[in-house]
């Protein structure tokens, strides 16, 4: 018998090797995945016994702060959002049981002062206690509430607004939105509430066909390939027949032999129709990919809660090679989808000469001491556009605003460059299933001859057009902007 | 050469500094008592130790040296564990290690002639099946997370299973004694499996049997898995036919699978190993639980009392049953996956001294005796451990020594008992002129 005891002590031998594999594995190989999971609450609980850093407007307000409860080893920080739901986009919540969101979430190790793996063992030699960073953004306060309010007025929907030569994120607003007070309170009633959905941030996370608003993106391909000029007239009948099914212009109006300036003034589409088909699936896709389609957006917000805009297929958005109706895409129809931020980066883009910034929402970082330890360098996501392509589209786009869809976005001296968008969403059950919901837009930039804003309004399930809806959003914004300068 | 007894002396002495160490940690973390307390504790210990110490030199002087040391290291360990998830938890378990002594104590006197436990043997097997019925008697069984595991008759409660798996192991160690000749002979071979002798395999059944009750009626996944694995340990050393071992397996497999696809109870525990993040604040929310608190623990840990074992500011548990179940999570959060690999190596070392004894002793009945039990010990560390690292189910078994609990704390020092007494025997043979084995070794 003693053989076989040998060798079932053995076998005992390779059962505890199995148990210390598994427990290295657990302990070290996959402990950092593990501390990411979401519901491993461990690293919040640990950072909550730390006062997390503020974040403050770009006036100073404060939009997020921790206050301590409790003495001694019980002793550990809440989070506190005085601004209520003004907030709640893009900024998020911060919460030990219900984990965190936005930018809450992206710059946490900031946030609670997180050092390398080196410092931080030394400061638990020293006995240093660690304190977290306070976070200046780039939000306006005062935009950053009409912008709130307007929307509340209007329905639900977004605005963003970029500063061009910077990519300064100064208002992401989206309504409906949520009191981070209250989540931990309510997160099970505002997950469940899939009708306002208010915990979705509408200005990433909402995926909108962009309507006539995408014809920007369509002009830009356009005279970044030569295909046009400024002076290239196209025929625009008043209907055209595209994969058997006809395109229409509003009231089918014939325009005739024109240019782009009247063409995007007057949102012909059946000029920009046959503007796509020209340009073919790679130039249109590559200039689309250029402002940013078909990648999430560089903003500094977790990538999970930013959506790639694109043309939707089955399994995400499509790419060049994959067949789509171009005439359909040149107009923003079709299986086009795009967020609010997406056409704010196309707004920026042009305002900017050609040249997109990424969007930040964060400005500076401050130390406990008060000092700044890090500042946003601006730079660049890509040049869609040459400086010259720009001048030309913000000529028509300034026609857009001074005679044609979007004259409700006009601001008395200031000139303002954009375009309206209404994607009709008929039968949405998000809107309740009604066949005249529009999605109506405005995206634009002024002032148009030294832009200081680019942005993007959009209003979800309204019956109005993106002129009568969105452009007002888009003046009072773009005003609270300028004023506050 | 320094005699058996003198060596388990000097391997008492850096157990119970350990101890003092060990609480001295806790109290320092606690900021409030840096005083000597840990200084009192740590010689109480070493007292208790040093008696039982004296106990072993007047009744077992040739019995294996390193056993009682190893074992009260484990329950050193435990003691400064629980103490610092909870002083009066401490106490209770300091009260059950003394009780478990007097219970280890009385089994060496009164089972010296432990072969009496042969003429017993059904008796004892009817009394494991009683009492692991117990827990669903009306009346006085008690269910615990969907399980049957408790028993409680007016003050006193236990886990019959506990001592079930000492009177278990004893009956096959008889049993087995006495047929392995036929079940070895009498076997034969059908389509190349060789297959026991049907007339002798009646007994085996009843222990698959008793496994699969256990499953159903006892919804005790691990209790049933640790019997079954120290059947087929002893099945395998008795008869040395690896195939008997693949053919139990292939039963417990089939039976388990069957059950589990019928009982609830086993089928969620296995779905929540398979995919705890399905419902990871729900029936996943202990196992996930217990690998985040090991990922916190990394290569050191965090040190004695720094690991947190509730949410701060409340009473709910982030490592839930921290100091039964998944005592082994808490050990890794605080002194990491090096203190970790010392508690398993422990429990190797514990494995290695039984399985010597089992090499030593000379009768068949002894050495099964000594296979069974330290079989059934080391397959219970892992069954738990296993549970809480995610390598099988996890299920409610005590870490032997380590864990908050009197039956197990008394079940384990009566089985360490036994081994002590076998080795005792063994040992005195090999040395004694004429004796057999001298070749064996001192040890």
């Amino acid at each position: 018998m003693n053989r076989q005891i040998v060798k079932l002590f053995g076998f005992i031998v390779v059962l505890f090797a199995i148990l210390v594999g598994f427990t290295s594995y657990w302990a070290v190989f996959d402990a950092e995945a593990l501390k990411e999971q979401e519901a491993n609450k461990r690293p919040l609980l640990e950072q909550q016994q730390i006062r997390r850093g503020r974040i403050l407007a770009a006036d100073g307000t404060v939009i997020a702060k921790s206050v301590a409860k409790g003495r001694g080893d019980e002793r550990r920080f809440v989070r506190r959002y005085p601004e209520g739901s003004l907030y709640g986009h893009p900024i998020g919540y911060s919460f030990v049981r219900e984990g965190d969101s936005e930018f809450e979430q992206f710059h946490n190790d900031q946030l609670v002062g997180e050092e390398s793996e080196f410092s931080s063992i030394l400061d638990e030699l020293r006995g240093a206690t660690q304190e977290g960073n306070d976070i200046v953004t780039n939000i306006d306060p005062a935009a950053q509430r009409t912008a709130l309010e307007d929307l509340e007025a209007e329905g639900f929907g977004a605005v963003v607004a970029i500063e061009p030569s910077t990519g300064a994120v100064k208002v992401m607003a989206s309504n409906k939105s949520f009191d981070p007070n209250r989540v931990p309170f309510e997160l099970e009633q505002l997950n469940r509430n899939v009708i306002e959905t208010p915990l979705l941030n509408r200005a990433t996370q909402g995926l909108y066909p962009p309507g006539s608003t995408f014809k920007v993106v369509t002009a830009a391909a356009g005279l970044e390939s030569d295909v046009i000029g400024p002076e290239t007239t196209i025929d625009a009948p008043g209907t055209l027949e595209v994969e058997g099914q006809p395109l229409n212009n509003d009231f089918s109006e014939d325009f005739g032999p024109i240019a782009l300036d009247t063409a995007l003034t007057n949102s012909v589409n059946t000029w920009f129709g046959q503007l796509g088909q020209q340009l073919g699936n790679d130039q249109l896709f590559e200039t689309m990919e250029k402002f940013g389609f078909n990648s999430t957006p560089p903003i500094d917000l977790p990538d999970d809660q930013v959506y790639e805009s694109g043309v939707y297929g089955e399994d995400g958005p499509l790419s060049a090679r994959d067949p789509v109706d171009l005439a359909r895409v040149a107009i923003g129809q079709e299986r086009l989808l795009a967020t609010p931020l997406q056409m704010a980066m196309v707004a920026a883009a042009v305002a900017n000469g050609g040249e997109l910034m990424k969007p930040q929402i964060w400005k500076r970082v401050v130390d406990p001491d008060g000092r700044v330890s890090e500042r946003l360098d601006p730079s660049e996501y890509s040049q869609p556009i040459s400086a010259e392509s720009a001048a030309e589209l913000t000529t028509a786009m300034e026609g857009v605003v001074s005679e044609g869809t979007g004259t409700n976005a006009a601001i008395s001296g200031v000139a303002v460059a954009g375009k309206t968008g209404t994607a009709e969403t008929p039968s949405n059950r998000a809107c309740g299933g009604g066949l005249d919901e529009n999605q109506a837009w405005f995206i634009g930039f002024a002032p148009a001859d030294d832009p200081q804003i680019a942005i993007a309004a959009t209003v979800e399930c309204t019956e109005a057009f993106g002129g009568d809806v969105a452009a007002p959003i888009f003046r009072n914004v773009a005003e609270a902007i300028l004023n506050g300068e | 050469m320094i005699s058996a007894r003198n060596r388990e002396l000097t391997a008492l002495v850096p157990v119970a500094v350990l101890l003092t160490a060990g609480f001295a940690a806790v109290f320092a973390q606690e900021n409030t008592r840096l005083d000597n307390l840990s200084l009192i504790y740590g010689a109480y210990f070493l007292a208790v130790c040093v008696a039982a110490h004296i106990y072993l030199r007047i009744r077992l002087p040739d019995a294996d040296p390193y056993l009682f040391p190893l074992v009260a290291l484990l329950t050193a360990f435990g003691l400064v564990m629980i103490y610092r998830i909870d002083d009066s938890l401490a106490r209770d378990q300091a009260n059950w290690f003394v009780l478990g002594l007097i219970l280890f104590a009385l089994t060496i006197q009164f089972l010296r002639d432990y072969e009496v436990l042969e003429r017993y043997r059904y008796t004892i097997a009817a009394a494991g099946l009683l009492l692991l019925l117990a827990p669903r008697l009306p009346g006085i069984g008690q269910q615990v997370n969907g399980a049957y595991l408790g028993v409680k008759i007016g003050p006193l409660a236990f886990q019959p299973a506990e001592f079930s798996k000492i009177c278990i192991v004893v009956f096959l160690a008889s049993y087995l004694r006495e047929h392995r000749e036929v079940l070895i002979v009498g076997a034969r071979r059908v389509l190349g499996v060789t297959l026991p002798p049907l007339k002798h395999f009646g007994p085996m059944l009843v222990v698959w049997g008793a496994s699969m009750f256990m499953l159903v009626f006892i919804r005790d996944l691990g209790s049933s898995l640790m019997f079954f694995a120290a059947f087929l340990a002893l099945l395998y050393v008795a008869t040395g036919r690896f195939s008997f071992v693949v053919i139990g397996m292939a039963m417990f497999a089939a039976g388990a699978w069957f059950f589990a696809s019928t009982v609830p109870h086993v089928q969620d525990r296995i779905e929540i190993w398979l995919d705890p993040y399905a419902s990871p604040t729900g029936s996943g929310y202990q196992i996930l639980q217990s690998i985040f608190a090991q990922a916190d623990g990394g290569l050191f840990g965090k040190g004695f009392g720094q690991a947190l074992i509730t949410i701060p500011g409340t009473d709910d548990a982030l490592l839930p049953a921290a100091q039964t179940d998944t005592i082994y999570s808490l050990i890794v959060n605080e002194v990491g996956l090096f203190g970790a690999c010392a508690v398993v190596l422990i429990y190797m070392l514990i494995a290695a001294r039984g399985f010597k004894i089992a090499l030593l002793a000379s009768d068949g009945f002894s050495k099964l005796l000594a296979t069974g039990l330290t079989a059934v010990f080391a397959i219970q560390a892992f069954v738990i451990i296993g549970g809480v690292t995610r390598v099988i189910p996890l299920t409610g078994v005590t870490l032997p020594f380590i864990s908050y609990g009197g039956s197990s704390i008394v079940a384990n020092f009566v089985l360490l008992a036994l081994l002590l007494l076998i080795s005792d025997r063994a040992r005195r043979e090999a040395v004694e002129p004429g004796g057999r084995a001298q070749a064996l070794g001192e040890a």
